[in-house]
C-alpha cells in the first residue's frame, strides 16, 4: 500500500493538490457551519451596531493592542462569572469585525467592563494606571489624553462595516460626524434622533474637557458600552438553546 | 540523499518551460516594479493617513532600489549558469535570519522586562513603546523574520540540493527574498505606528496581506519550478513538508486576512468576518501558523539536517508517509481548542480538543523518525554540538507537542487558557523546537555556503548551547509555575464562598516568575549573539586555533 506512495513522490503537481485538498477538509468542516447555525447567528434584544464615537474608541483599543493582554469572553465558569458578570454571548459580538475575544489576561477581562468605573476612574487609570492600581503593570496612556481624535472619515467607517454585514442605515452613515459630536454633548439638538439610532448610548464628555474631541474621550466611550448592551433581567437562555 | 528512495535510472525530468527565460525573468520582475512604484507614488501623494503615507514612502523607496538592483545585473550581461546551484539567495537568507533572530529576541527581552518592572520601561507620551505594540513587533519578528527567513533559506537550499537542479525562475528567489523582508520592514514599522488588525499573528494590515500574497505565490511557483526540473525521479521527503508548508500558509493567509479598506489611500480596513465566525477563522488561521509554519517547514530542515550531520539515512521511510499525511490533515482540525467554553458552538470545541489529542501520534512519529535517524551515531552528540543542538531541538519538539494535546482537553485548559502557562507552552516549542533546529541549521549551513572546512569554534557553540538551554529551562519553568499558580488562584474561593483574590493580587504575585523569565529570555538571546559571532567569524575564513592546538594535544593523550 505504501509502495504506491511513489506515485506521487514523482508528481509534484499531483502532489500539491492532494496537499490541498487534504488540508482544506478541516477547516471547511469546522467553520462552514457558523454561517447558518442558529446558535452562531441568532439576534439578541438589545446588541445594536457601534455608535461612532464608539467605534472610534474601538479603533483606537486595535490600534494599542489592547487585546494582547485583555480578553472580552468571560466563560461560563463559576468564578468568571462572578468576577465578572453573565457569560459573553455569541450575539454580542456578532458586530465585531475583528473580533477582541483576546487569547491572555495579564490584565482582566473586559466584556463587561461597561459601568462598572466611572469616567474619571478610566481616564486616571490611562494616564498612570499605578496611581490607581499600585500593583498594576500596564503601559500608561496619557498621550491619549492630548491626541485630538481624527474623525473626519467617520463616514467611511461606517460604510466599509456595512459592507462587511453590519446594519448601518442611510441615516447613521450620513450622519456619523455629527454623531460623535452629539455624544459628547447631552445638550445637543439632536439627541433624541442618536439615541434613538443607538439606544443605551451614554452621552456625556468622558475626559472632563468640552473643548475638545480626544482619543481618551473616543476609548472611554467604547469601554463603557462594553457588555451593557444586553439586558441580563430579561434575557432567557433557553429561548436561545439550541 | 536519504537511503531510502529506491535508485532509479529515469533521465532528469525536465520541462522545456523550466529552464529559465533567456532574461533571467528579469522582463516580468522589471515591469512589476515599476507597477509597485506608480502604485507607492501615487499611493503616497493622496494618502489619507500618516502610516499610509510612510509605508507607501517604503514601498517607494523598495521598488527604485530593486530597479537599480536589477539594472545592476542587466548590465552584467551574463545569463544566470544553469549547471550551478544558485546559493547567493541561500546565503542572504542566512545573514537575514541571524539579524532579524536577535532584534526579535531582543523584543522579547524589552517586553519581558516590562511586565516585570513596568514603572521603569514604559514612556507614558512615547506610544510606540508600550506592550501593545511592541508585543506584536515581538512575535512577529521571532516567528516571521527569523523563522520566515531560516525557511526561505533552507528550503530554497535543501530543494535544490535534493534535486539537484538550480533553482527555477531566474532571478525570482531575489524578489522572493527582498520582497519578503520588505513585508517584515512594513509590518514592524506598521506595529510601532499603530497599524494593525488585531489579529494575532496575522497583524498587518490590508496591503502589507496583499503584497505578502504575491511574494508568496512566486515562492510557491520557485519551489514548484525547481521539483518539476529535478534530476532525481523521487521528491525528498523534505519536500514534501516544504511543500506543505508553502500552500496550506498560501490558504490560511489569504482566507484569514480578507477585509474591507476603508479606503483605497488609508491603512485602515474591517475583516470580512466578525464575532464568533472571525474567532474561529482566526485560530484555524493561528493554530496553523503553528502547525504549518512552526512545525511542518522546520519538519523538512529536521529531514535535511539531521540525517546529513549525523550521516545515517532517515530511519523510517515508511514512517515519514504515515507521519506527514496525518499530521497535515490532522493539524487543520485543531484550532477550536483556543476557543474553549467561549462562545463557540460545543461540538467545535469538542471537534478541536478532540483532533489535538490525535495530533499526538503523527507529532511524535515525527520525533521518533528525527531522534532514531541517530541509530548507530548517538556517539556523535559527546562530539558534535551542533547535531546535540538539533536532536534537543526534536526532543524539545516531542515535548511541547505532548504538553498541547493535554492543554487541549477542556478541563485542563479552563485552568490554562488566558494564563502564562501557554506563553510557556509556545516558548517550549519557539526557543527549544524552532529555534534550536534553526541555529543548527545555520551552524551547518555557514561553512558549507562560505566553503570552510569548520566552524571558527565548536567551544563558542557549546557555551552558546549551554547558555539557552539554561534560558529555555528558566523560561518555561517560571511560566509554568505562574501559569498554573494564576489559574488556581483566579478560582480560588475563601471559606465563605467568595472569591478568595482581587484580579490584581493575581498580577502581584507573577511578579517573581516575571523576573525569571526575563533572565531566561536575556540567556537565550546572549546564546544567539554568541551563535552570530561565530558564524560570522566562520563566513569569514577564522579557525579559532587554540582550540585546534587544543584537539591535537586531546588527539595525542588519546594515542597514549
Amino acid at each position: 500500500m505504501l509502495d504506491r506512495h511513489q506515485f506521487l513522490e514523482k508528481r509534484a503537481l499531483v502532489l500539491t493538490v492532494a496537499i490541498l485538498v487534504v488540508v482544506a477538509i478541516g477547516g471547511v468542516v469546522e467553520i462552514a457551519p457558523l454561517f447558518y447555525l442558529e446558535s452562531t447567528i441568532e439576534k439578541v434584544k438589545g446588541v445594536r451596531p457601534y455608535s461612532p464615537l464608539e467605534l472610534a474608541g474601538r479603533n483606537i483599543y486595535i490600534r494599542e493592542g489592547c487585546y494582547v493582554c485583555h480578553s472580552q469572553m468571560i466563560r461560563p465558569l463559576r468564578d468568571e462569572v462572578e468576577r465578572y458578570g453573565h457569560y459573553s454571548l455569541a450575539a454580542e459580538s456578532m458586530y465585531d469585525h475583528p473580533f477582541q475575544w483576546g487569547s491572555k489576561r495579564s490584565g482582566p477581562d473586559l466584556a463587561r467592563v461597561g459601568g462598572k468605573y466611572s469616567d474619571a476612574w478610566h481616564q486616571q487609570h490611562m494616564i498612570n494606571p499605578r496611581s490607581v492600581v499600585p500593583e498594576s503593570i500596564m503601559p500608561p496612556y496619557a498621550y491619549l489624553n492630548n491626541a485630538d481624535l481624527s474623525y473626519d472619515d467617520a463616514q467611511a467607517w461606517l460604510v466599509a462595516n456595512r459592507r462587511v454585514g453590519v446594519p448601518y442605515t442611510d441615516e447613521m452613515i450620513e450622519k456619523a460626524v455629527a454623531d460623535i459630536r452629539t455624544q459628547l454633548d447631552p445638550f445637543a439638538d439632536d439627541f433624541d434622533g442618536f439615541m434613538e439610532r443607538y439606544p443605551k448610548a451614554q452621552v456625556r464628555d468622558f475626559d472632563g474637557d468640552p473643548r475638545r474631541v480626544t482619543e481618551m474621550d473616543a476609548l472611554i466611550a467604547y469601554l463603557q458600552i462594553l457588555g451593557t448592551m444586553v439586558d441580563f433581567s430579561t434575557y432567557e437562555p433557553e429561548e436561545n438553546y439550541r | 540523499m536519504a537511503g531510502d528512495s529506491p535508485k532509479d535510472p529515469n533521465p532528469p525530468i525536465a520541462p522545456a518551460w523550466a529552464k529559465g527565460r533567456g532574461d533571467d525573468g528579469a522582463t516580468v520582475i522589471a515591469v512589476g516594479l515599476l507597477l509597485l512604484g506608480l502604485w507607492a507614488i501615487f499611493t503616497a501623494a493622496r494618502a489619507v493617513d500618516g502610516g499610509m503615507q510612510a509605508h507607501a514612502y517604503v514601498f517607494f523607496i523598495a521598488a527604485l532600489a530593486g530597479g537599480f538592483a536589477l539594472a545592476g545585473q542587466v548590465q552584467k550581461r551574463t545569463p544566470l549558469d544553469q549547471a550551478t546551484y544558485e546559493m547567493g539567495v541561500v546565503k542572504a537568507g542566512v545573514a537575514a535570519s541571524v539579524f532579524w533572530g536577535i532584534a526579535g529576541f531582543l523584543v522579547g527581552v524589552v517586553i519581558a522586562a516590562q511586565l516585570a518592572f513596568p514603572s521603569l520601561l514604559y514612556f507614558e507620551n512615547i506610544p510606540a513603546t508600550s506592550f501593545g505594540r511592541l508585543r506584536p513587533l515581538h512575535t512577529s519578528a521571532v516567528i516571521f523574520a527569523f523563522g520566515g527567513n531560516v525557511l526561505l533559506a533552507t528550503s530554497f537550499y535543501v530543494v535544490q540540493r535534493t534535486c539537484r537542479a538550480r533553482l527555477w525562475g531566474g532571478l525570482a528567489p531575489w524578489f522572493v527574498f527582498w520582497g519578503y523582508n520588505l513585508f517584515i520592514v512594513v509590518a514592524a514599522t506598521g506595529y510601532l505606528m499603530g497599524i494593525t488588525q488585531s489579529k494575532e499573528y496575522a497583524e498587518p494590515e490590508w496591503y502589507a496581506d496583499l503584497w505578502l500574497t504575491i511574494v508568496w505565490v512566486v515562492y510557491l511557483l520557485v519551489f514548484l519550478g525547481t521539483i518539476l526540473k529535478r534530476k532525481e525521479p523521487h521528491i525528498y521527503v523534505a519536500n514534501w513538508f516544504y511543500l506543505a508548508f508553502i500552500v496550506t500558509i498560501a490558504m490560511l493567509h489569504i482566507v484569514n486576512n480578507l477585509a474591507m479598506p476603508v479606503s483605497f489611500f488609508g491603512s485602515k480596513s474591517y475583516p470580512l468576518f466578525a464575532g464568533v465566525q472571525d474567532a474561529l477563522t482566526q485560530w484555524w488561521y493561528g493554530h496553523n501558523a503553528v502547525g504549518f509554519f512552526l512545525t511542518a517547514g522546520f519538519l523538512a530542515i529536521m529531514y535535511y539536517f539531521i540525517p546529513k550531520k549525523a550521516e545515517r539515512p532517515v530511519y523510517s521511510y515508511r514512517l515519514s508517509i504515515i507521519h506527514f499525511w496525518a499530521l497535515i490533515f490532522i493539524y487543520i482540525w485543531a484550532g477550536p481548542h483556543h476557543l474553549h467554553y467561549t462562545a463557540l458552538p460545543e461540538w467545535a470545541q469538542t471537534l478541536g480538543m478532540t483532533f489535538s489529542i490525535m495530533l499526538w501520534m503523527p507529532s511524535w512519529g515525527g520525533m521518533i523518525n528525527g531522534l532514531m535517524t541517530l541509530s548507530g551515531a548517538w556517539d556523535k552528540l559527546r562530539t558534535d554540538p551542533v547535531l546535540r543542538m538539533m536532536v534537543v531541538s526534536v526532543a524539545f519538539y516531542g515535548m511541547s507537542t505532548f504538553e498541547g494535546p493535554l492543554m487541549s482537553v477542556r478541563a485542563v485548559n479552563s485552568l490554562s487558557h488566558y494564563t502564562d502557562w501557554t506563553i510557556g507552552h509556545v516558548h517550549s516549542g519557539a526557543l527549544g523546537w524552532v529555534g534550536y533546529v534553526s541555529f543548527g541549521a545555520l551552524y551547518c549551513l555557514t561553512p558549507w555556503l562560505w566553503k570552510r572546512q569548520e566552524l571558527y569554534s565548536k567551544q563558542l557553540v557549546e557555551w552558546h548551547f549551554w547558555i539557552s538551554t539554561l534560558g529555555i529551562l528558566l523560561y518555561i519553568t517560571s511560566m509554568w509555575v505562574s501559569g498554573i499558580m494564576q489559574g488556581l488562584m483566579w478560582r480560588a474561593y475563601n471559606e465563605f464562598g467568595f472569591l478568595e483574590y482581587s484580579f490584581v493580587e493575581t498580577v502581584e504575585a507573577m511578579h517573581p516568575y516575571y523576573i525569571i523569565r526575563m533572565v531566561g529570555g536575556l540567556l537565550f538571546l546572549v546564546g544567539a549573539l554568541i551563535m552570530a559571532y561565530n558564524l560570522w567569524r566562520t563566513a569569514r575564513g577564522d579557525v579559532r586555533t587554540s582550540e585546534f592546538a587544543g584537539e591535537a594535544r586531546g588527539a595525542l593523550a588519546a594515542a597514549e
